[in-house]
């Protein structure tokens, strides 16, 4: 081929480029989340900060290294493309924003290494490589992956300072007990599991007011529920992502929610103890709709959302674990490809059942 | 090339290692590997069926017709494990508690009637005898490697409770890292999955750089 076939560029309509790219798409679903993680900041004090910025550096590290060990000569550009560093972002909301260094470079480790990398990069993931950390870290080591400390915002006194920030992160010395705190799902599993209904067991703290602010204890990701869904509005809006698997994922998430707390309240959470509790928010905006992971058809999408937020609250109702959103995403990325073979998007000029539709005689021929 | 000897030892070593090269066994391989002792443990117990199936097989493979071949083996493979699973059960019953059923599917360990229909039924008693001796040791050098790294990761220990294995004399193997509480992970299948991954990719690495390093060494000659 010559240089003129390669530069000639086609602007017909299967050759025209959107002007999008990987890196433009991760850097706007960054800018969503920054709000949401400011705001961590503030709530969890600096530990919290120094987790966040350990797991996108471990992740960015890990990259590096794979693509090194795999002799890509263009490391730099796919280092850069942004989609490890929002792994390592997302995986960072999902964790105790105490938890001591070593998670973040294990789980940025699971995230890149193991979640991405060995299935050959970026786009060829089966799982959701911040999910897949996230499970891995919570089975290997359920003590540290569920210290869930009371928020200390930065402003008040007992927020540890900086150097009492480093210090906390890099001993991981068990935290004094007036800090630990559960979160809410967990408490009221625990709280159950003694016979203690929720009426009782959910009395004064967790009121569903706090949980819309966020200043309860939590990931960064659970903190402010309306920061988190600003951020997936606008990342709706300017078409990152479609309205289907969200509205899907909290719609299989609510419903069964509804009809448990209408039939029982004192063992079935209430809906708004659902939604914004746990990852549901963060999920249904920024897990669930990985464009890798996710089906490709609008319909497809719909029936993934509903499957991740129904088994979600499967999970969260009857399971072991308090919170099941990333166990619903990894088992929805799992049976991706299976949606994906059954619900087809239509093919130009048939119609759905693949028959070729009737073109209209055009006169003169 | 079938007798020998020195290459059968390297071919079931390194080069067609049972979990390695040939990828078999893998249900052993995952179950018991969750400690350098069980990987051990089950890889003598498998070696020992290996040498004398083979050795049995070879000796009969004149006299069994190929129709039925297959049943005659299982029978014959069937009777070893089960003496292997009494005397385990006899001397060694601690480990005989933590392997129990991993002990009786020896039998359908497809290693083994894979080596007598691969090689006892072509070869000499001899040849089979090291072949059956290579393959397993190659079995248990890589069942106590993965079941080692996966301790060592899970639960931050080396051949803990080698001495129910090996006696009391060998008890110095113990080893406990303190302080780490260990990543349960690794002690469960995914565990096992992904250190068999690494090690694959790691053999494969190895095997690419000795392959360049001897074309070099050929043109160097050449030239």
């Amino acid at each position: 081929m010559n240089s003129a076939a390669i530069t000639a560029q086609p602007i017909a309509s299967p050759h025209a480029h959107g002007g999008n790219s990987v890196t433009r798409t991760m850097f706007r679903v960054q800018m969503a989340l920054v709000p949401a993680t400011l705001y961590g900041f503030w709530l969890f004090g600096w530990p919290s900060f120094f987790l966040w910025l350990l797991t996108i550096l471990s992740c960015l590290g890990f990259e590096a290294l794979a693509l090194k060990m795999m002799g890509v000569t263009r490391i730099k550009r796919t280092l850069f493309d942004g989609s490890a560093l929002l792994t390592g972002w997302l995986l960072a909301m999902t964790l105790p924003p105490w938890a001591p260094w070593w998670v973040a470079v294990v789980g940025g480790f699971i995230a890149i290494v193991i979640g991405k990398q060995v299935f050959g990069g970026v786009g060829q993931n089966v799982f959701n490589p911040a999910m897949v950390a996230r499970v891995a870290l919570l089975v290997s080591f359920p003590v540290p992956l569920t210290m869930w400390v009371s928020p200390l915002p930065l402003t008040s006194l007992a927020a540890p300072d900086f150097i009492d920030g480093l210090r906390i992160f890099l001993t991981s010395l068990p935290q004094p007990d007036a800090m630990a705190s559960a979160s809410l799902l967990g408490h009221a599993k625990t709280e159950l599991s003694r016979g203690i209904d929720l009426f009782h067991s959910l009395a004064g703290e967790h009121a569903p007011a706090l949980s819309w602010i966020g200043a309860r204890s939590g990931s960064l990701g659970e903190s402010a529920s309306l920061l988190i869904l600003a951020g997936g509005i606008y990342l709706i809006g300017v078409g990152i992502i479609s309205w289907h698997t969200p509205a899907a994922v909290l719609a299989g998430l609510a419903i069964p929610a509804a009809i448990g707390h209408a039939v029982d309240p004192g063992h079935y959470l209430s809906v708004s103890a659902h939604m914004l509790s746990g990852a549901a928010m963060l999920g249904a905006f920024f897990i669930a709709t990985d464009y890798v992971t996710s089906p490709n058809t609008p319909a497809g999408q719909i029936v993934f959302g509903l499957g991740v937020g129904f088994m979600t609250w499967v999970i969260r109702t009857w399971g072991g674990y308090p919170e099941g959103m990333a166990f619903a995403v990894l088992l929805m990325n799992a049976l991706t490809p299976v949606i994906d073979r059954f619900i087809k998007p239509r093919i130009l000029g048939r119609d759905r059942k693949g028959k070729p539709l009737d073109i209209p005689e055009s006169k003169g021929a | 090339m079938s007798d020998n000897y020195g290459n059968i030892m390297k071919e079931g070593l390194w080069e067609q290692n049972v979990v390695f090269a040939q990828l078999l066994a893998m249900c052993p391989t995952m179950a018991v590997t969750t400690s350098g002792t069980n990987g051990l443990g089950m890889g003598l117990a498998t070696t020992a069926v290996l040498v004398v199936s083979n050795i049995l097989v070879s000796m009969i493979r004149h006299t069994v017709s190929s129709q039925v071949r297959i049943p005659v083996f299982v029978v014959l493979i069937a009777t070893l494990v089960t003496v292997v699973d009494m005397a385990m059960n006899a001397w060694l019953h601690e480990l005989y508690k933590v392997l129990g059923l991993f002990i009786a599917l020896i039998v359908v360990n497809c290693a083994i009637l894979g080596r007598a229909e691969a090689f006892a039924v072509k070869n000499g008693v001899g040849a089979s005898a090291v072949d059956g001796l290579a393959m397993g040791l190659g079995f248990t050098g890589a069942l106590t490697f993965i079941g080692l790294i996966r301790e060592f990761l899970g639960s931050g220990t080396l051949f803990a409770q080698a001495s129910n294995l090996l006696g009391p004399s060998f008890a110095f193997l113990e080893m406990k890292l303190p302080g780490y509480g260990g990543a349960l992970l690794m002690i469960l299948p995914p565990g096992g999955f992904a250190i068999l991954g690494f090690l694959l990719a790691g053999k494969r690495v190895m095997e690419r750089r000795l392959d360049e390093r001897k074309a070099e060494k050929a043109q160097l000659a050449a030239a």
